[in-house]
């Protein structure tokens, strides 16, 4: 295992040493942190990193293959544009977790703040505990998973992504509508949650989606835009 | 960008330690704002009721000495003072409007950055430590503060421009963020008699709030006007002689964090802000929601124990 120090090493020495790793696994240690943006971006090849501590800005932007744990809390941006592989945050992450994400896992285990999901685009994120307001805004596809409660306009401007939801939902955003689950998307479900290590069951979630009517320009919603 | 910062000490204990604390907060929240820093330090009151008034000096050459014997010839009675680089803390009896209009006539080149019994104002250009070290914040007292480090976007850089902005007696406040609206809601208040040091969106927050608060709404109801009469994305820390606050606007898109021990509340732009403060392992740590007073007290927290 390799392990750097932020407190005597720089952000850029840690990603250039990540980058530089090859494509065989190793495993990395992050120690002190202490909120640093960009800990661990561009990871291109399946290593396993894990931040002791806190992490800022756009922890694991942008990961390909690699599985990175941070112990601690996140800042905004977690896993910006995940190509693939798991993020997995063991506190609470702040606003815009894997924003535009393309494919891969996150898990938080704490709380998600606002706009959890924005536009993502294939990632599955799954939160044990509650997201903020305008959770999964604009979202295309990939499945964004709340265990715990998701504050107001909800997937708000969704297109195909699908919400699932075990407790309460604030107000809907626009074009938001709650879905039936149908045996297919409980087993979906279950596989996602089975993936990210959480005991529920897709029993008790329920599924939201888009009405898909702000798909096309309407005349109609005119004064809307 | 700009980034702002607050300390609100549950335990007096640490009171002497505030600046100490505070210091690194801001230092840290340099790359949000580079061009000007500034810190409303909440501190000691003066005795007789009077007030302190925090003087800048535009150029950092003002003659203090003959100010004060002006001062004194003024008001009829001693004047005591103490410099911290360009600016002065004047120790003056509450006679607000006439020291006012006295500075405005015979030292124009004179800025108040502050009036209150505790609030101080320290504000200046140049990089967060350097502003930091020139005033002393290291060695500063009190129970709370709020900082701010400046990345100018809508008006000049100067250290009338900078926060945090005083437009009541110990009243202050910290924006991170810009207002839309400001134009309109600064003619608006200017029809109504308030006047402005600067043409800062910040500033017309600083004094709707205070317009607010003066017509006898609470802080809590003023800040409830302000999300309705702003516009624009903010967070904001606000100080005032009995505590502190932060307020979002309903968007949101402006960083905050908060976290509280059980000894002391601190918020930042950014988590790294908060990193080194003396037991932040255990502390509660969240985001703010948006459109949410969140405030603490001193008077709240002694009648709560």
């Amino acid at each position: 295992m390799r392990t750097i120090d932020l407190d005597t090493s720089s952000v850029r020495e840690l990603n250039a040493g990540l980058h530089g790793a090859g494509a065989a696994p190793e495993e990395w240690q992050v120690l002190h942190p202490h909120g640093k943006h960009a800990l661990a971006v561009g990871l291109e090849a399946a290593h396993k990193v894990s931040i002791d501590g806190h992490a800022g800005y756009y922890c694991g932007g942008m990961n390909k293959e690699a599985d990175i744990t941070v112990k601690g809390q996140c800042g905004k941006g977690l896993g910006e544009n995940i190509m693939s592989g798991t993020i997995r945050v063991e506190g609470n992450a702040a606003e815009a977790v894997g924003a535009s994400g393309h494919g891969g896992l996150i898990v938080i285990e704490g709380d998600a703040s606002s706009r959890c999901g924005i536009s993502m685009k294939g990632v599955d994120i799954v939160v044990k505990g509650s997201v903020g307001h305008m959770s999964g805004f604009m979202a295309q596809a990939g499945n964004l998973v709340v265990c715990g409660d998701a504050d107001d306009d909800l997937g708000d401007s969704i297109y195909e992504a699908r919400i699932y939801v075990r407790g309460k939902t604030g107000a809907l955003g626009a074009d938001c509508v709650e879905k039936e689950m149908t045996p297919e998307h409980v087993t979906a479900l279950n596989q996602i949650l089975k993936r990210a290590g959480m005991a529920y069951g897709a029993a008790a979630f329920r599924r939201y989606g888009s009405a898909r009517k702000l798909y096309n320009f309407d005349i109609d919603n005119a004064e809307n835009y | 960008m700009c980034g702002i910062v607050g300390l609100f000490l549950k335990n007096p204990e640490l009171d002497n330690s505030l600046g100490h604390l505070l210091t690194p907060m801001l230092v840290e929240m340099t790359e949000r704002g580079p061009d000007s820093a500034g810190f409303a330090v909440y501190g000691p009151q003066p005795p007789q009721a009077r007030l302190k008034y925090t003087l800048s000096g535009a150029d950092g050459a003002c003659d203090w000495p003959s100010l004060a014997a002006d001062l004194e010839q003024l008001l009829e009675t001693e004047v005591e003072y103490f410099v911290r680089a360009n600016h002065a803390v004047f120790i003056l009896p509450a006679q607000e409007a006439q020291l006012r209009e006295f500075i405005a006539a015979h030292h124009p080149d004179l800025h108040i950055t502050a009036i209150g019994s505790q609030l101080e104002i320290y504000k200046d250009t140049g990089l967060p430590a350097g502003v930091a070290a020139r005033f002393g914040l290291d060695g500063m007292i009190g129970s709370h503060a709020i900082g701010h480090t400046r990345m100018a976007t809508e008006s000049g850089i100067s250290g009338k421009h900078s926060h945090p902005f005083c437009s009541g007696r110990d009243f202050s406040l910290v924006h991170n963020g810009s207002l839309s609206n400001h134009n309109g809601v600064r003619d608006k208040l200017r029809h109504e008699g308030v006047t402005f040091d600067s043409d800062n969106d910040t500033e017309v927050a600083a004094r709707y709030i205070a317009h607010r608060l003066g017509r006898g709404r609470s802080l809590n109801d003023a800040l409830q006007d302000a999300l309705m009469e702003l516009d624009g994305f903010y967070t904001f820390a606000i100080g005032s002689a009995d505590g502190f606050a932060v307020l979002r606007d309903s968007i949101a898109a402006k960083p905050a964090v908060l976290a509280e021990t059980g000894d002391w509340v601190a918020m930042a732009s950014e988590y790294r802000a908060l990193a080194a403060l003396p037991g932040i392992e255990q502390a509660r740590i969240w985001e703010p929601k948006p459109a949410t007073v969140y405030s603490w007290s001193h008077e709240r927290m002694a009648r709560a124990a």
